[in-house]
């Protein structure tokens, strides 16, 4: 039974490395340089200089555990090129070597997620189990953003999926140490540490004074010798404040280039139709100097009419977002929850975040699809979320090329989740009475709200792609990206209030 | 895991892990698993094609660009004509003229989207993103018009009373044909379009409309001529069932009125002289490049090594001998459908009369593993062992094809894609009353042939072939894979024979399988 179930789960994974492969031709964005210049950084220069080397624009802005990785895969890098980790000579290298080594790289290490999804799934039955490998190793968005636009989320994603199998399995001192090496890979992960500290806090550590005390300390000094492993070395050097200034550099702006569908695009909006209406009433408003988008000398955003934003502000409303889940972590830590949890804690990040890429949606995204098959309402809110969110990834891969890829793997995606959790919710009538001919009827079905919006997705497509160019050209070339912007951001705040309403009943 | 038993027939039942792929019905299964194939296809696109880069003449990428601008900017009669602005040695037209319909109307999209792909002489050799991008996405609509309707149709038709997870697997073994994916939307060429109709045709076999059968056939046939390996399986069994009517003229009549209608629409600009239509015919059957070239797993290619045929024989005698050993190799199967046709034999005629035609043809390619190919997959849930050994050889027989246009990760990874997809679920074959696995040495043969060609795929790959024969290893490859092809072809004319011989006795009009 168990062999069946791993040869099973392999074949998920062999069939989504077969697809990956055949993606390795496809569009790379410029993430694929910086990768190839930090295995060239870390394999060339010593740790001393790997968070002050600037020889390519590309620096180093990650902490030190990913610095490693890059280390490790860069031997390998060597042995097949050694152009690949010259720092000078492999700027910009895009010959085969380079590019088949690195996709082969994402593709192995894809195999964390796999080893992720396995744990997490141990006691799961047949049926959902499959669902949740399909929903989360054929994730349409992690594709797109990993095999063609170059990232290593599948990596980090397997680390936070195991840190949480084990809090589910109630082990919680190895679910936060993971945790901890999740944070020491990419501290974008941070934003689900409120909810890990509440939890383990409350489920651990409260268990009588000396066991409580005993515990805590052992959990505290878990974390400090995983982080003292990664920043060590640079806390003895005197680096640290050159690295926690290349990991936080708000020097950017409130927004990323593209505008991830998050709140601040609806703040955006307002202030500039407030701006608008107000002028046209006479009043006298400045007209902002500086984009949202762009870095500035200082770190705040160019409102006309509303407040100022700061990276302080976004900090506040995303723990004022995450504040209802922790005292519900608080009031009765159950492990069965703690996936809900720690997604809604990433959907507050990505909603509430300073400069949010859409990639971050892939953060909740993959915690959900755990969530999405131990409910109705579940399956109906993943169905929902998971497409908006993997239809806000299209602007990324923006080739024509890759158009009919991202649409089919978005369709695709779609037609599996509809057949998997027809399958799951399907009437228990018509299961036992299965005749060759005979289809039977689910309780799965789309509300008409939802079947609107999304109908409303291929509008938006439609107007973006084909609509826009046609009438308009290249002129206002920002409004097709705030179209879709706006759209999904409409579809991801609902998702956060489902969440939020979810957790709190 | 529980097992549902979902075949009626009470053998075992195949793992159910995919019934939530097949339990809303053939129709939506096919959706699901077309969505994922048109993924692959597009995914194998972006891969080099035939003569990329390879000036001055290319490969068959050019050749159906170049068509594209004759059939654009000329009259229809002077698209088969040498002229001057016409230079037949420059990738002259070859295929019958439907091809030469649809390069027109991909030549007009081409037109307007990226006109200098196209223009009159300037656009030789024209290579750009955008060009490339057109002409893929004219074979994926193609392909996603023509096959895919072709294959639900087929498969509705075929399936009518049998396990819905078997159907699915069959549906994933036809859409994800990985040698059709590889020579269209890899290498670059249009099999899917008389491959569509051909498959079209046969399912209007099965579903016993035999007027719609011709009209697509006839397409098929315009389309490339290469849809008559398979026109002895139809000639021999539409005349068997002709024969059992109460007044077979009437219905010879019919189906003749039928081709000769769809002939005279489709080939109207070329019928109104003798000339031109002798004209076109030349150029679809250029004897003067000899019976082989290149190495082709065929009889002709493999036997030249011993015998040299070419110098033995003149070309003309060569035809008539090439001739004359097809018909032979594909006479029992014919005989056999006209005097007991039925649907499963027809199937079972289709493969076998491409095999001959693949094996003793004049002038076959190593392409035309496609057309048996075809039916092999149809036949997939019959034959499952011999198919998934077919699906390898053919794949390999196309190998050097392949490395030579750069796609040896498409090559392997679809290679790797069939095998899990084939492994997902086995169907159980029922035993027949004799196989070739009991010959003694079958085995054993069949697994010697697997290592040779895992050697020869790495030797192909990392060394170099001696000064002396620098064909060396396509030799060895070639004479391999007809060797395969041999034993395959015997066993399918032993299978066809031995069907009629159960069934003698039993009613000859079949209406279902």
């Amino acid at each position: 039974m168990d062999g069946d179930r791993r040869h099973l789960l392999l074949w998920f994974f062999a069939a989504a490395t077969a697809v990956k492969l055949l993606l390795i031709p496809s569009y790379r964005s410029t993430d694929f340089e910086v990768h190839r210049n930090w295995l060239a950084i870390t394999h060339s220069l010593p740790l001393s200089e790997w968070y002050f080397d600037e020889t390519s624009q590309w620096t180093l802005d990650y902490p030190p555990f990913f610095a490693y990785f890059e280390r490790f895969l860069s031997l390998f890098a060597r042995l097949v090129d050694p152009k690949i980790v010259d720092l000078r000579l492999g700027l910009d290298y895009s010959a085969d070597s380079v590019v088949y080594f690195q996709r082969i790289t994402v593709i192995f290490s894809d195999l964390s997620l796999l080893f992720g999804v396995y744990r997490l799934t141990r006691k799961v039955e047949p049926l959902r189990r499959n669902l949740i490998c399909v929903l989360v190793v054929w994730s349409p968005g992690l594709l797109m953003v990993d095999h063609v636009h170059f990232q290593y989320n599948g990596f980090l994603l397997g680390w936070l999926l195991l840190s949480v199998s084990f809090l589910q399995d109630g082990r919680d001192l190895i679910g936060g140490f993971l945790f901890a090496v999740v944070l020491c890979f990419k501290h974008l992960f941070a934003v689900a540490a409120p909810v890990y500290f509440v939890y383990l806090l409350r489920h651990y550590c409260w268990a009588g004074l000396a066991t409580g005390l005993r515990r805590l300390v052992a959990l505290g000094s878990v974390v400090v010798a995983v982080f003292a492993a990664a920043f060590g070395p640079f806390i003895y050097n005197g680096q640290i404040q050159q690295v926690i200034s290349r990991m936080f550099p708000f020097g950017r702006g409130l927004c990323h280039a593209y505008w991830a569908p998050n709140f601040w695009v609806f703040y955006i909006i307002l202030d500039k139709g407030l701006a608008f209406t107000l002028r046209k009433l006479g009043f006298d408003v400045q007209v902002p100097s500086a984009s949202f988008t762009g870095g500035l000398v200082g770190d705040s955003s160019p409102f006309a009419v509303l407040p100022q934003i700061t990276p302080l502000t976004t900090f506040v409303m995303v723990l004022l977002a995450i504040t209802p889940c922790l005292i519900k972590a608080w009031k009765k830590p159950q492990p069965g929850l703690v996936a809900r949890w720690i997604a809604y804690a990433y959907t507050c990040g990505f909603l509430f975040g300073w400069h949010v890429h859409e990639k971050a949606s892939l953060h909740f995204t993959i915690p959900l699809a755990i969530v999405a098959v131990q409910s109705l309402e579940d399956a109906k809110h993943y169905f929902l979320v998971s497409i908006v969110s993997c239809y806000s990834l299209f602007p990324l891969s923006y080739e024509p090329r890759e158009y009919p890829i991202k649409v089919l793997l978005l369709l695709l995606h779609s037609m599996v989740m509809w057949l998997g959790f027809s399958a799951q919710y399907t009437d228990e009538k018509g299961l036992k009475e299965k005749k060759e001919g005979g289809e039977s009827k689910s309780k799965f079905e789309i509300g008409c709200v939802e079947k609107s919006y999304l109908m409303g997705l291929v509008l938006v497509e439609v107007v973006s792609q084909f609509l826009h160019p046609y009438f308009l050209g290249d002129r206002y070339a920002f409004m097709p990206l705030m179209l879709i912007s706006t759209y999904c951001a409409v579809g991801i705040m609902y998702s956060w209030i489902w969440q939020l309403r979810k957790i709190l009943t | 895991m529980p097992k549902k038993n979902l075949s009626g027939d009470g053998t075992a039942a195949p793992i159910d892990a995919w019934w939530w792929l097949s339990h809303k019905g053939t129709t939506t299964s096919f959706l699901c698993i077309s969505l994922f194939a048109l993924l692959i296809r597009s995914a194998v696109s972006m891969f080099p094609y035939s003569g990329a880069g390879t000036p001055p003449k290319f490969g068959d990428f050019e050749a159906q660009r170049h068509w594209m601008e004759i059939t654009t900017n000329l009259p229809a009669t002077d698209w088969y004509r040498n002229g001057t602005q016409n230079d037949l040695t420059y990738w002259g037209l070859d295929y019958p003229p439907l091809t030469a319909y649809q390069s027109y109307i991909h030549g007009i999209l081409l037109r307007f989207f990226n006109p200098e792909s196209v223009s009159l002489f300037s656009s030789r050799g024209h290579e750009s993103y955008i060009g490339k991008l057109l002409m893929r996405w004219t074979v994926l609509s193609s392909d996603a018009l023509i096959f895919f309707p072709s294959a639900l149709f087929f498969v509705l038709v075929y399936h009518r009373n049998r396990a819905k997870s078997q159907v699915a697997w069959h549906i994933a073994m036809i859409l994800l044909n990985p040698c059709l994916i590889l020579i269209d939307h890899g290498h670059f060429q249009y099999n899917c379009i008389s491959l569509g109709l051909t498959v079209g045709a046969i399912a209007a076999v099965l579903c016993g409309s035999e007027v719609l059968t011709c009209v697509l056939f006839t397409l098929a046939l315009s389309h490339k001529q290469m849809s008559a390996y398979f026109a002895p399986a139809f000639f021999s069994h539409l005349l068997g069932k002709c024969l059992r009517r109460k007044n077979p003229i009437l219905s010879l009549l019919k189906l003749g009125i039928a081709v000769i209608v769809t002939f005279v629409i489709v080939w109207w600009p070329y019928l109104h002289s003798v000339d031109d239509f002798l004209m076109v015919l030349s150029r679809l059957a250029p004897f003067e490049r000899g019976i082989y070239e290149d190495y082709v797993a065929n009889f002709w290619c493999t036997t030249s090594i011993l015998i040299k045929w070419k110098k033995l024989f003149t070309t003309p005698s060569l035809k008539s001998i090439s001739l004359a050993a097809t018909v032979l190799a594909s006479l029992p199967s014919m005989v056999h459908q006209i005097f007991s046709p039925s649907n499963e034999g027809f199937l079972y005629g289709l493969l076998n009369s491409s095999m001959a035609f693949y094996l003793f043809s004049f002038q076959v390619h190593e392409k035309s593993i496609l057309m048996p190919f075809l039916a092999a997959t149809l036949l997939a849930l019959k034959i499952p062992d011999h198919f998934n050994h077919l699906t390898y050889y053919a794949l390999f027989s196309m190998f050097p094809l392949l490395c030579r246009d750069n796609l040896l990760l498409p090559y392997l990874t679809l290679h790797l894609l069939f095998t899990l997809i084939y492994h997902s679920q086995l169907p159980k074959t029922k035993a027949s009353s004799f196989s070739f696995t009991s010959f003694p040495g079958y085995v054993f043969l069949l697994r010697t042939h697997f290592f040779i060609s895992l050697v020869l795929h790495v030797v192909y790959l990392t060394i170099q072939p001696p000064q002396k024969y620098p064909f060396l290893f396509e030799a060895l490859i070639m004479i391999l894979c007809f060797s395969f092809f041999v034993m395959f072809a015997f066993y399918i004319n032993y299978t066809q024979w031995n069907f009629s011989s159960r069934f003698r006795s039993a009613d000859k009009e079949k209406k279902q399988i």
